[in-house]
């Protein structure tokens, strides 16, 4: 079962009531079809016969397969899953989406290279098992060393730049008054608390199936947190030290302004498509519906602080391949 | 609630690399299905509702792959739990009125920045040294253009587990680097790409290791028994017939 399909459903049993543990927010993850399965083909394969005892052949199989899987699991929840089935519940890990990179990985600034899911280049709505690691190894291993030494070779005789330059200045102060703006709030609320309650906007509202009454909600919801955030939020210690606090609130001031895009970006997009799932736009069957008629654009936002963010589209040709409808069936 | 945890802390806290440190002991209510860095977290909010500094510590994962979490529990590494980084360690083994110590790692080569936070610089100078395999440019190659018996690959595989925490250079008495290095230098020698360097890199590897600062071995131990990953002490065996081989032969 696909990944996308499994998280809903899991998320709508528990919505329900039907969760298991104390919290109620977990489903079984059951092994045991799965080791009989694969015990069942490997006795075939060694021509064991029917008295092999199938479970713990693939047991073994499983433990190959997932074995370090199967350790945190355990680490984690005191429970041995190769005897109590898993307990899983859907989470956010990675944002879906990344900076625009061509070929050869260089970002629309010349020189800047993104490696990884930070770039946007290979998102869908199934990441499946270790798309990380997979787009880490092969940016890293087979696209990067062979293209970024076509740029530092065009860069080899470029003296390193002066800061004595306008814009370092520009850029430099404009650095310092937004540390300095955040330090001067003094207020109540931790860094950690703001954080915390905008990934709960984000779950509750533009999570893995959104709908446009919710979605307006949450971009109001985090309007307010933002303003809350820019009244209340306590930064200890001071700019001129190591102080994680004051960068985790740089950060969580960027959250607050790209939660609202995605938000308005959400909002925007009537159709579900990859990681989008629009309620309101789902077939019969429950499967995401597209609209290449109206949505066959990539959308980048520009930030406006009145809160009219300007959409900038870049349309998708499709040259060599046709838009599907995808198909489990 | 069920499964409270009233805990005592002594933390070592220590404003920067030149201050003086002192532990400071702390109350702070947990529960047992907490990690040892949410109970942490739970700490640093009380502290900062307080209005006092919260105390630094390394994190990122949280799930035992990152290598950032670098702490000294009750005088281990990671804690008393065997394959577990300190992120992993979670608070049900742990007894209500419990006493713990948290300290940062402490090396010479480890300089303590801020509180449980150290500076670990010295393993990417290591890395930087040769930990890497040379590639060409030019076209890429394709992926399994050389084949690697399984056996080989599963064992440079075990080496490549490393997280480079540095907990093996906490745990050791003199401070050394071994494990670290020998693990790098096993997890791409072992391999035909990393082979070709190989001598140079076990050199070049291991005068940056001395440069550093790091101890030297003396076969102790304590390094793999502390090792989150259980990285083996073959890997030390195996890095120093490399050097012997690296200083003696000729290439």
């Amino acid at each position: 079962m696909p990944r996308d399909v499994a998280s809903r459903a899991a998320k709508v049993a528990c919505d329900e009531g039907k969760g298991v543990s104390p919290t109620g927010l977990a489903v079984f993850l059951d092994f045991t079809d799965a080791a009989l399965r694969y015990g069942k083909a490997k006795a075939h394969s060694m021509n064991l016969g029917a008295s092999a005892d199938y479970k713990k052949l693939g047991q073994e199989i499983i433990k190959a397969k997932y074995g370090n899987l199967f350790q945190m699991y355990e680490k984690i929840s005191g429970e041995n899953p190769y005897v109590y089935p898993m307990k899983i519940f859907p989470a956010v890990h990675y944002t879906m989406g990344g900076i625009w990179v061509d070929y050869n990985l260089q970002t629309n600034v010349p020189g800047l290279f993104c490696l990884g899911e930070a770039n946007f280049s290979d998102h869908g709505a199934n990441r499946l098992g270790a798309s990380a690691l997979m787009q880490g190894l092969a940016d890293g291993y087979f696209v990067i060393p062979y293209t970024i030494g076509q740029f530092l070779s065009q860069e080899i005789r470029t003296p390193k730049f002066s800061t004595d330059l306008p814009e370092f200045e520009k850029t430099e102060k404009s650095v310092k008054d937004r540390l300095a703006q955040l330090l001067a709030i003094q207020g109540n609320q931790s860094v950690e608390s703001f954080h915390r309650r905008l990934g709960k906007i984000m779950w509750e509202y533009c999570g893995m199936s959104r709908n446009a009454e919710g979605l307006q909600k949450g971009r109001d919801l985090i309007r307010e947190l933002r303003a809350e955030f820019y009244k209340d939020v306590f930064i200890p210690g001071s700019v001129d030290e190591y102080n994680p606090e004051l960068e985790k609130a740089a950060r969580v001031a960027d959250f607050l302004e790209l939660g609202e895009v995605m938000m308005v970006d959400a909002l925007n997009r009537n159709e579900s498509c990859g990681g989008h799932f629009r309620e309101e736009f789902r077939s019969p069957e429950g499967e995401a519906m597209r609209d290449d008629e109206n949505y066959t654009y990539v959308a980048a936002w520009e930030w406006a602080d009145d809160g009219n963010h300007i959409l900038h589209k870049e349309e998708l040709q499709f040259e060599n391949v046709e838009l599907k409808t995808r198909s489990y069936k | 609630m069920s499964g409270d945890l009233n805990l005592t802390l002594k933390v070592w806290r220590q404003s920067g690399p030149n201050a003086k440190g002192a532990l400071k002991t702390y109350k702070v209510v947990a529960n047992e299905h907490m990690s040892f860095l949410e109970m942490l977290d739970v700490l640093n909010e009380q502290l900062i509702s307080e209005k006092e500094t919260p105390i630094v510590f390394e994190h990122d994962c949280r799930e035992g792959i990152c290598g950032s979490c670098s702490m000294v529990i009750d005088g281990r590494p990671h804690g008393p739990q065997t394959g577990t980084t300190a992120c992993q360690l979670h608070m049900r083994h742990y007894k209500d009125g419990d006493t713990i110590v948290v300290e940062p790692f402490r090396a010479k080569s480890f300089p303590v920045l801020k509180d449980l936070s150290v500076d670990r610089g010295a393993f990417d100078r290591i890395i930087q040294a040769g930990g890497y395999v040379s590639v060409n440019t030019g076209q890429a190659v394709d992926g399994n253009s050389i084949p690697i018996e399984q056996e080989v690959a599963l064992k440079a595989f075990d080496s490549a587990t490393c997280i480079g925490c540095g907990a093996c250079v906490a745990a050791c008495p003199n401070g050394s680097a071994m494990l670290f290095t020998s693990a790098k230098v096993s997890h791409l020698g072992l391999l035909p790409q990393g082979k070709v360097e190989n001598t140079k890199r076990v050199k070049s590897m291991v005068a940056q290791m001395d440069k550093e600062g790091f101890g030297m071995c003396s076969n102790v131990g304590a390094c793999e028994a502390e090792c989150p990953k259980e990285i083996s002490l073959d890997n030390i065996a195996r890095l120093n017939r490399a050097y012997t081989g690296a200083v003696l032969g000729s290439e």
